[in-house]
């Protein structure tokens, strides 16, 4: 068996960075998709149809293709349409965070409207305005649907970051790569890197459990 | 206090009220009683704009509330309702569920609130759940707490769908009590039921629905002893 796993020791510092890397854009991405998802998703649960449609619009055109073409599109096509030289971090962000909004806007929508409609009118028969009603009446109970489909998002948006390095950004991906091809093996260096990203998944489902215990707790 | 002219609601193409002609006058107890799917329910939540009107007319004390530039929140602060499945908000304890809508709506002051809250709670037997939530209720105690929490803004005519219709046989009267002492207080009500028995003791008038209309409306007395409306016959055979 040709194994040899001192071969990558030298480049481990360099593939750790990968991981700040990586993490930079995901947590930026992550923090401009959830914001602009929730605005699209005010949008959805509103009485404006022609807003709601391009709401829908916005959402399946981001489902229905590929991420990778959306990656593409915007690093290849911004600079070719605008002559703006768009960096592979930006695009990143860019990508993921546009994408990441659809999700979230579906995922706060769903949350806002299983809430029982009980809710809602029992709210409106003693008066209380809209306002009121939706912060502490309803988005309080629809958090309970909407915060674990959300930890769910942001693990996948962190799994699926490893796409940047199509566009030769230097993530932990593309420096599994870098060594591979500096070394003559693949194998090592892609299972350093895959143990890093499930490391940093498993942290994002502790979260993620610890949250939905914490709000299990409030029943 | 209320007056409905020519109502009428449908859903699509399904017609489920009819020309209701009808009115309640302060102080007064209607029970509306009929079979399921007679209108009953929708009728009564016509009545705070629940449920919009197709056509027709609803006045709450001479303001016609159909009219799409009456402010509907300050209609509603005078209509407390109370539903069959309670709906009390779960993630509040019973305290605050009695005072987030005075404090809110009327702006009144915390100890104001909890003050009154506590009286409600005093008055409906449950002065020892002031902290507790809504899940740890039993479901007369939800709805009793329910009822509570509609006193709290002050209402002048109160509402009730189907009050006992969720609750376990044992737990009726507990609710029905409450409802009682507050017909015998003087206040205004609406009342859809299936507790004919309840019906018959303190309905000052009896509005008998099917199929989307009123058919019979009378005094409680007659209205059991020998209804004017076949169809009025045969529901109460079946019920009572």
């Amino acid at each position: 068996m040709n194994l040899d796993f001192s071969q990558i020791v030298p480049y481990i510092p360099f593939m750790l960075e990968g991981v700040w890397v990586t993490l930079q854009f995901v947590i930026i991405a992550i923090i401009f998709g959830f914001i602009l998802g929730s605005l699209i998703s005010l949008v959805k649960i509103s009485r404006f149809t022609l807003l709601k449609w391009l709401a829908d619009f916005y959402t399946s055109i981001f489902r229905g293709t590929p991420l990778i073409l959306q990656l593409l599109l915007i690093y290849y096509a911004v600079p070719q349409l605008t002559g703006y030289d768009i960096s592979p971090f930006l695009s990143a962000i860019l990508t993921f965070g546009l994408n990441s909004s659809a999700y979230v806007s579906e995922i706060i929508r769903a949350g806002i409207q299983a809430v029982d409609k009980g809710q809602r009118e029992a709210a409106e028969a003693l008066g209380i305005p809209y306002r009121p009603m939706m912060i502490k009446i309803i988005l309080p109970q629809a958090m309970k649907n909407i915060l674990p489909a959300l930890m769910n998002e942001f693990i996948t948006l962190t799994k699926e970051s490893a796409l940047v390095s199509v566009i030769s950004y230097l993530d932990l991906m593309r420096r599994a790569q870098v060594v591979s091809s500096d070394i003559y093996r693949s194998f090592e260096p892609l299972i350093f890197v895959g143990l890093l990203y499930y490391a940093m998944v498993m942290v994002l489902t502790l979260i993620g459990k610890y949250v939905e215990r914490r709000m299990r707790a409030s029943d | 206090m209320i007056n409905v002219e020519k109502l009428h609601k449908s859903f699509g193409d399904t017609e489920v009220l009819h020309d209701i002609n009808t009115s309640i006058e302060r102080g007064e107890v209607v029970t509306i009683i009929g079979p399921s799917g007679s209108g009953k329910s929708t009728f009564l939540r016509c009545l705070n704009l629940l449920e919009q009107p197709t056509s027709g007319r609803v006045f709450v004390n001479d303001e016609d509330i159909t009219n799409p530039n009456v402010n509907i929140l300050n209609i509603r602060q005078q209509i407390g309702m109370v539903f069959q499945h309670f709906h009390l908000f779960p993630h509040m304890n019973v305290l605050e569920n009695l005072t987030y809508a005075p404090m809110t709506v009327k702006g009144e002051s915390k100890a104001e609130a909890k003050r009154k809250a506590e009286q409600l709670l005093a008055k409906v037997g449950l002065s020892e759940k002031l902290e507790a939530f809504p899940n740890s209720l039993s479901g007369g105690q939800k709805q009793r707490v329910a009822i509570a929490r509609a006193l709290a803004m002050e209402p002048n005519l109160m509402l009730f769908d189907e009050p006992t219709s969720a609750l376990d046989p044992e737990m009726v009267k507990e609710v029905l009590d409450v409802i009682k002492d507050l017909a015998h207080s003087g206040m205004t009500m609406a009342v859809v039921t299936h507790e004919m028995g309840f019906a018959k003791e303190v309905a000052d008038r009896i509005i008998f629905m099917d199929e989307g209309r009123i058919v019979e409306e009378s005094d409680p007395k007659p209205f059991f002893e020998k209804p004017n409306t076949e169809r009025a016959q045969s529901f109460l055979e079946k019920v009572l």
